[in-house]
C-alpha cells in the first residue's frame, strides 16, 4: 500500500464517508492536496473524480499547490480592514514580491489573505504558522518576516 | 390536487408539479435556459422567475423548481417580472454576446441596451452540459470547479478526461455554443436582428396587468390605445 | 470522571458542589481565548504560575475563555472581589500576587477612563450596561473541566426538561419569544414545532457555528469559554424535536474552538449527558463535530447541509425547508450557537423570566462584537432595546484617537450601515430592519470620519463576489458588475448614470437571487446610498474622496518648508516620480505618481501631504 493509500484509509476509518473531513486530513498531512490523493479518494469513496475535484476547489481551506515553509495569513475581515489591513497586504506584497495567494520562488513563504480570524477587537491581525499577532503595522510585520528570513 | 391561480387562470395540479409544469400545461410561455425536461432541476439561470404572493407582498421564485401549493397565486409576466428578466438577460448577454439563444430571447423580451462591459466568455454556467454528462451519459467527465467570480466548467485538473467518451452531448445541449449569432458587433453587443417594434403592450400601460396572450400585444387588445412610440 | 446514571445522581453531585468547589480563598481568573493568546495571555499565565509558588493554598489560577473586554487583554479578574486588572505584562505577575496577599488594589493596573479609576467589574463603563446572562460565567469556568459547569448550576435546565413532555418544552420556547440569533430572527419555538411535527423516525439537529461574518466572533467566544452551555441546549432541543443525532458545524478558521468543543463533547459523553439512555430517561442522543472548509455561503442552512453531505456548498431553493427535508433527506433543525446557548436558562428559569428581558417583539439579550474605530472593543451582551448610543458611547467609550464617529455597520456583508444621527434607535430586530440594516449575527463595526463609505461598500461586494457559490446568474454576475461600478466610482471613472444602474442592479439582485447571500448582497450598497449619497456624488461629480481613502482621487504633494532633501522618498518611489537635488526640496511629478503612499510612509520629516 502506498503512503497516500495508507493516509486515506486511516482517515476513512476515523471519519466515515465524510468527503470534506477526509480531504482535511490529507491537507493536514501534506499541507496541500496532491493530485494522486484526490484520485485515490475518488476510487475509495466511490465518488466521481470531478465531484472530488469540484469540492476540493470550492472551499478556500484547500490548496492544490504545495505551501511554503512559513505560511503568512493576513486578515482582511471588516474590523481589520478598517484598521489598516490593506496597507499590511500592500507592504507584504512589496516585501515578498508575490501577490496574495501565491508562494515565493524559494518556497520559503506562502502569502494568503483570509476573511476573518475571529480576533476582531485587536486587529489588524496576522497569522504566521500557528502564532497570532495583533495590532500589526506594515513596519512590525516586515520585521517579523526579516527575522524568519534569517 | 392543489389548486393554483396563474395569471388569473385556475389550475388543478398533481402535487408533484412545479409552477413551470403547470404553465407548460396550459400554454403560457415562460423563458428558460437551464431547464430541460430530460434532466434534473437546477434553478440557476433565474430567467424563469415569476411573481408569487406572500402575505401582503410578492416575491420572485424560479418557476422550474418551485413546487405547487394549494392557493398559490402567480403572475408570470407582470411589469416587475419583465423588468427583472430583462436585467438578468442583460447580465447574461454581457457575459456571452455570441449566443443566438440569448440574443433571440433578448429580442423577444424587448431588451434594447446592454450597459455592462462585454466579457466575451463562452459559458453562462447553466450547467446543462454537466447534467447531461452525468445523468444521460453516466460519464461524469465534466463539472463545476471553484466558485464565485472564478467559477468554471471543466474536466478534473483541466486535463483530457478518460471518462469522456466524446459523445458531443455537452455541445448539443449548450445554449451558448449551439448556434452563433451573426448579429452583434463589438461596438453594440446587442443584435436585435429579429426585434419587431409593435404597439405598446398592456404591460407598459397597466403596472399590474399580466398579459397571458403573448408578450408583444399579439392579442391586439391594446393596439388602439396609444400611438406608436419608441419602446424603451 | 464520574459517570452519572440517573437524575438523582446528578442532583447529589450538584448539591455536593453547591456553588463552589474551590478551596482557595482567592482565584486569579486569566482571560485566555484566541485573542487572549494573541495578546500574550499564555506568557502571563506562565509568569503567574512562577509567582504564585508557595502560596498555592491561598491563591489558585484559572485559565478561562474570553472575559469579553478584548481591548484590555491580557487581563485577569481577582475573585471573589471581582477586581479587574488590564493590559498586563509578565513582569506584573509578582506584584499581583503580593497585592492579593496584602489585601491591596494595584492602582496602575485598573481601568482608567477620563481620569477616573474603576477597579471593580460592575463599575467599569464597559461592563456596567451589559446584562451578561450567557457570558457572565465565562469568568469562573475552566472550559476543559465539566465539573466547573455543574458547580455553577449547569445541566439544571436539562434535568427540568427531561421531566417535561417534548410539546411542553416547545411551548415554553415559543412563550419565551426567543428568535434565531444567526441573523434572520425567525421564532425558534415555531421552527422547533415544524420539525417536531414531521413524521419521521430519523431526525437531526445542527448547531451552525460557521460564523462567516467578518468582524463577528461571538460564537467563537461561546464555544471557547462555555461549550457545555451549547451542548446542554442541543440535548434539550433534540429531546423536544425527537432527534437522536446532532452535529456542530464549526468554521475551519477557529482551531481553538474546534479543539474545545471536541473535548467538551467527549467530557459530556463520559459523564453520561450524551449517548444512550441519557440519565436513565430512555432518550438517546449524541453529537458529532464537523469542520467547515472556508466558505461564507456555508453559513446558509441548505449550503451547510450540502457541505456536511460532502458536496459543493450550493444552496437549494426552499421549499422544501430543512425542517421538512434536510440532511440526508431527513427533517433537520438548524440553529445558531447563541440560539442554542439561550435554551438551558429559558427552561431552567422559565419563559416568563426570559420574556421580561428585552422589548415586546425582541426578547432576551444579544451578544455583539463591538469592533472598529472605537475605544473599548470586545464582546458585549446587552438586553434588546438598548440604544446604539449607549452601546457605542457608554459601553464603548466613544471614538478611538479623538476622531468623529460616522456610522456603525451591523449584520456583516448582509447588513447595512446606520449613521450617527440615528444612534438613538433601540437595538431590536424591527428597528434595525426599518433603518435599512439587519440584526445579523452580531457584528457591530464602528466607523469614523476616516472611513470612505463607497470604499466600504466596495470592500463588502468584493468579499461577496468571491464567496458567491456561482450557481445563480443574479448573484454571480450581479455582484461582479456591482463591484465593477463601485471600482469605477472610487477611481473617478464613473458618471451620473452609474448610481442609477447600481441601484437598479441592486434591487433586482435582491429580488431574484436564489439564496440569502444573493438576496442580501446589495444591502451594503443600498444602505450607504441611502445615508451617504453625497459621498458617492462627490466621487462622481467632483472626483474627490471626502474621507481621503480612495487613492486614485488623492494628490500627494511635498511641503517645501519641511523637506530636507534627504532623498529617501525618491529612492523608494516605485515609479521614479519624485525629482530633486540632494538637500533641495523635492517635487512629485503628478503625471507619474500612482498614489501608492510609500513616500509618505517613509518620510521622517513629515513633509508629504495628502490632499483630498
Amino acid at each position: 500500500m502506498s503512503v497516500e493509500e495508507a493516509i486515506i484509509e486511516k482517515s476513512i476509518k476515523k471519519n466515515g464517508n465524510f468527503l470534506i473531513a477526509v480531504l482535511q486530513d490529507i491537507q493536514e498531512y501534506y499541507n496541500y492536496l496532491p493530485e494522486e490523493c484526490l484520485i485515490q479518494v475518488s476510487k475509495k469513496l466511490q465518488i466521481p473524480l470531478i465531484e472530488v475535484y469540484g469540492v476540493a476547489t470550492f472551499y478556500q481551506s484547500f490548496s492544490l499547490v504545495p505551501k511554503g515553509e512559513h505560511i503568512i495569513v493576513v486578515c482582511l475581515g471588516t474590523a481589520c480592514y478598517i484598521r489598516g489591513g490593506k496597507k499590511i497586504v500592500e507592504a507584504l506584497t512589496k516585501e515578498l514580491n508575490i501577490e496574495p495567494g501565491s508562494i515565493t520562488k524559494d518556497k520559503k513563504f506562502s502569502f494568503e489573505t483570509v476573511s476573518c480570524l475571529g480576533c476582531c477587537a485587536i486587529g489588524p491581525m496576522v497569522l504566521i504558522d500557528d502564532a497570532y499577532y495583533g495590532e500589526m503595522t506594515p513596519k512590525k510585520v516586515i520585521r517579523l518576516i526579516e527575522e524568519l528570513k534569517r | 390536487m392543489p389548486k393554483i391561480i396563474v395569471d388569473g387562470i385556475e389550475i388543478d395540479c398533481p402535487a408533484f408539479w412545479t409552477i413551470l409544469d403547470a404553465t407548460n400545461f396550459i400554454g403560457i410561455n415562460i423563458p428558460t435556459l437551464c431547464y430541460h425536461k430530460g434532466l434534473s432541476l437546477w434553478g440557476g439561470c433565474r430567467l424563469c422567475i415569476v411573481e408569487i404572493r406572500e402575505g401582503d407582498n410578492t416575491k420572485f421564485v424560479s418557476s422550474c423548481t418551485f413546487p405547487v401549493q394549494e392557493g398559490l397565486f402567480i403572475r408570470t409576466a407582470s411589469q416587475k417580472v419583465i423588468k427583472a428578466r430583462k436585467m438578468i438577460l442583460e447580465l447574461l448577454i454581457a457575459q456571452n454576446p455570441t449566443s443566438k439563444v440569448l440574443q433571440d430571447l433578448a429580442s423577444k423580451i424587448g431588451l434594447r441596451k446592454i450597459r455592462f462591459k462585454p466579457k466575451w466568455e463562452n459559458c453562462i454556467y447553466c450547467g446543462l452540459c454537466v447534467r447531461i454528462c452525468e445523468e444521460q451519459m453516466m460519464a461524469n467527465a465534466i463539472g463545476f470547479i471553484n466558485r464565485g467570480d472564478k467559477l468554471k466548467i471543466t474536466t478534473p485538473f483541466d486535463k483530457n478526461s478518460e471518462d469522456c467518451r466524446r459523445c458531443g452531448g455537452c455541445m448539443y445541449i449548450c445554449p451558448a455554443c449551439t448556434l452563433r449569432c451573426e448579429g452583434p458587433h463589438p461596438e453594440s453587443v446587442l443584435c436585435n436582428g429579429c426585434y419587431n417594434i409593435l404597439q405598446p403592450t398592456c404591460l407598459e400601460l397597466y403596472e399590474n396587468y399580466s398579459c397571458w396572450m403573448g408578450l408583444k400585444g399579439e392579442c391586439g387588445t391594446c393596439v388602439n390605445l396609444k400611438k406608436n412610440e419608441e419602446i424603451d | 470522571m464520574i459517570k452519572l446514571h440517573s437524575i438523582n445522581e446528578y442532583e447529589e453531585l450538584s448539591k455536593k458542589f453547591n456553588g463552589s468547589k474551590n478551596s482557595n480563598t482567592h482565584i486569579i481568573s486569566i482571560s485566555s481565548g484566541t485573542c487572549g493568546h494573541a495578546s500574550g495571555s499564555i506568557e502571563l499565565e506562565e509568569a503567574l504560575k512562577q509567582a504564585v509558588k508557595g502560596y498555592e493554598d491561598q491563591i489558585g489560577l484559572k485559565s478561562t475563555g474570553c472575559h469579553g473586554f478584548c481591548a484590555a487583554e491580557p487581563n485577569v479578574i481577582i475573585l471573589p472581589e471581582k477586581i479587574f486588572y488590564k493590559n498586563l505584562k509578565p513582569e506584573d505577575a509578582p506584584y499581583i500576587i503580593q497585592s492579593i496577599l496584602n489585601g491591596e488594589i494595584l492602582d496602575n493596573l485598573v481601568i482608567n477612563e477620563n481620569g477616573i479609576k474603576y477597579p471593580y467589574i460592575h463599575e467599569i463603563p464597559f461592563y456596567k450596561l451589559q446584562r451578561r446572562i450567557l457570558t457572565a460565567s465565562n469568568i469562573v469556568i475552566d472550559p476543559q473541566n465539566i465539573e466547573d459547569y455543574i458547580a455553577i448550576g449547569g445541566y439544571k435546565g436539562l434535568i427540568k426538561a427531561l421531566r417535561m413532555q417534548p410539546k411542553e418544552i416547545i411551548e415554553e420556547i415559543k412563550k419565551s419569544g426567543l428568535r434565531g440569533r444567526g441573523g434572520a430572527g425567525f421564532p425558534t419555538g415555531i421552527k422547533w414545532e415544524i420539525a417536531s411535527n414531521q413524521k419521521s423516525d430519523i431526525k437531526f439537529i445542527i448547531c451552525n457555528a460557521d460564523e462567516g461574518d467578518p468582524g463577528a466572533y461571538m460564537d467563537r467566544n461561546l464555544l471557547e469559554a462555555n461549550p457545555q452551555l451549547i451542548i446542554e441546549g442541543m440535548i434539550i432541543g433534540a429531546y423536544a424535536i425527537g432527534a437522536n443525532r446532532g452535529w456542530v458545524y464549526v468554521r475551519d478558521e477557529y482551531p481553538l474552538a474546534v479543539k474545545t468543543i471536541t473535548i467538551n463533547v467527549n467530557n459530556a459523553r463520559e459523564m453520561g449527558f450524551l449517548g444512550k439512555n441519557i440519565l436513565n430517561s430512555g432518550f438517546d442522543f449524541d453529537i458529532e463535530i464537523t469542520r467547515g472548509a472556508g466558505a461564507f455561503v456555508c453559513g446558509e442552512e441548505t449550503a451547510l447541509i450540502h457541505s456536511i453531505e460532502g458536496k459543493r456548498g450550493n444552496p437549494s431553493q426552499r421549499p422544501p425547508f430543512p425542517a421538512e427535508k434536510g440532511l440526508f433527506g431527513k427533517p433537520t433543525n438548524i440553529n445558531n450557537v447563541e440560539t442554542w446557548a439561550n435554551i438551558p436558562k429559558i427552561i431552567e428559569k422559565g419563559a416568563k423570566w426570559y420574556a421580561n428581558i428585552g422589548t415586546e417583539r425582541s426578547k432576551g439579550t444579544k451578544i455583539f462584537s463591538l469592533v472598529g474605530n472605537v475605544k473599548n472593543t470586545g464582546l458585549v451582551e446587552v438586553p434588546m432595546g438598548i440604544t446604539i448610543d449607549e452601546v457605542v458611547f457608554d459601553i464603548g467609550s466613544g471614538a478611538l484617537n479623538g476622531k468623529k464617529i460616522k456610522a456603525i455597520q451591523t449584520g456583516g456583508p448582509s447588513g447595512g450601515c446606520i449613521p450617527l444621527e440615528h444612534f438613538h434607535l433601540p437595538i431590536d430586530y424591527e428597528s434595525l430592519k426599518k433603518a435599512g440594516s439587519i440584526m445579523g449575527s452580531g457584528g457591530m463595526i464602528v466607523m469614523d470620519e476616516d472611513t470612505c463609505m463607497v470604499d466600504f461598500a466596495r470592500y463588502f461586494i468584493n468579499f461577496l463576489q468571491g464567496e458567491s457559490c456561482g450557481k445563480c446568474s443574479s448573484c454571480r454576475e450581479g455582484t461582479q458588475r456591482m463591484f465593477e461600478i463601485l471600482t469605477d466610482i472610487t477611481e473617478g471613472k464613473a458618471d451620473e448614470e452609474s448610481i442609477e444602474l447600481l441601484e437598479e442592479l441592486a434591487y433586482i439582485i435582491k429580488a431574484t437571487s436564489l439564496c440569502g447571500l444573493g438576496q442580501t448582497a446589495p444591502n451594503p450598497v443600498l444602505s450607504t446610498l441611502k445615508y451617504f449619497r453625497e459621498e458617492y456624488i462627490a466621487h462622481i461629480k467632483d472626483k474627490k474622496c471626502p474621507a481621503g481613502v480612495c487613492r486614485a482621487l488623492l494628490t500627494y504633494k511635498i511641503n517645501p518648508e519641511n523637506c530636507t532633501g534627504c532623498g529617501v522618498c525618491k529612492i523608494n518611489c516605485p515609479e521614479g516620480a519624485i525629482i530633486g537635488e540632494p538637500k533641495q526640496p523635492h517635487i512629485i511629478d503628478q503625471n507619474k505618481c500612482i498614489k501608492c503612499g510609500f513616500c509618505q510612509d517613509n518620510c521622517k520629516f513629515d513633509s508629504i501631504i495628502c490632499e483630498i
